[in-house]
């Protein structure tokens, strides 16, 4: 089993995401730089957080362009797992790997802090470690993080159950107290419709750790290493 | 030959900043504007060997694949000599 953390000029959680991988996961990780074009040999990408190009245009726009997305759009393809963190659900959805946009929170500022998500669907790659309507405290980090979509693909989202995560409070409602940047339906994290890529804004690799506040994130990455050990037998 | 790309948040799309400008708009006294939305400019400078409407082609599909992003964008192009 290979995870791959996906560099790109400005990307910043890449470091995170590799700590939690090589300590917490215990699985051999590569970061890739964002000019390679072969993904194989990997079985799961991660496309971290942090200022792809300095979000420049808008967030996640021009990392799409980088070499390395369209050996990442091959291997979501074929089916292997890519899991987007922050800006690297803004590339996924700039890069069409999931439906929809995010946009400028609605209060405008940029929020750090935690929050608490609930899981909206555990039958995924991502959260099968996971009951359902699991409360998981996060941290975000964000000022593009109000997810938007028409009325069509939320509908589609909706009856295909593609969302994974929605931002509730600490005992699991959902309210629009609990929602920190506008997103619509309280999205937090989203899936494809084949359940292997997934995009959420929430750090958790940033929560694996109780010295960080939190290991709440520790259980979507235990499901993504059953999930890939799953596979591979 | 130059294209300007003009690019603005689709009317669905709720725009915060323009908001917030539209608040400091206020602030300095305008209180008959009823709204104002942000968008970005651009433009693309084409060679001389260029003719206009291989100009336009070439703008509105730079501007649907880079400049806007079609899920909560329009664009518009002008061309000019």
């Amino acid at each position: 089993m290979k995870f791959g953390v996906i560099v790109f000029p400005g990307s910043n959680c890449d470091h995170d995401a590799y700590h939690v991988i090589s300590k917490h996961v215990g699985q051999p990780v590569d970061f890739i730089w964002h000019k390679e074009t072969d993904l194989s040999g990997y079985d799961a990408v991660i496309v971290p957080g942090g200022f792809s190009y300095g979000d420049y245009l808008r967030a996640g726009a021009l990392a799409r362009f980088s070499p390395v997305m369209k050996a990442v759009k091959d291997f979501a393809a074929e089916g292997k797992f890519v899991f987007g963190i922050c800006n690297g659900f803004q590339i996924l959805c700039e890069a069409g790997l999931l439906p929809g946009a995010l946009i400028r929170n609605e209060g405008l500022h940029f929020i750090c802090k935690h929050v608490n998500i609930r899981t909206e669907n555990q039958y995924t790659p991502y959260t099968n470690e996971l009951d359902y309507g699991s409360v998981l405290s996060l941290p975000v980090a964000h000022a593009e993080g109000n997810y938007t979509c028409d009325d069509a693909t939320y509908q589609t989202l909706e009856e295909n159950n593609q969302i994974v995560f929605r931002y509730c409070d600490e005992n699991g409602e959902i309210t629009s107290e609990a929602n920190p940047n506008g997103a619509r339906a309280n999205i937090a994290g989203i899936c494809n419709l084949d359940r292997n890529v997934l995009g959420m804004m929430p750090h958790p690799e940033r929560a694996c750790e109780e010295l960080l506040g939190s290991n709440d994130g520790r259980n979507i990455f235990r499901s993504l290493t059953g999930a890939i050990a799953a596979v591979s037998n | 030959m130059k294209a300007k790309v003009y690019v603005t948040l689709k009317s669905s799309v709720l725009d915060p900043q323009g908001k917030a400008i539209h608040h400091s708009v206020e602030q300095l006294g305008y209180q008959q504007i009823a709204d104002i939305r942000q968008g970005k400019y651009f433009e693309i400078a084409l060679d001389d060997s260029v003719n206009e409407s291989e100009a336009r082609e070439a703008a509105e599909k730079i501007a649907n694949d880079v400049l806007a992003n079609p899920v909560i964008e329009d664009f518009r192009v002008e061309i000019v000599n």
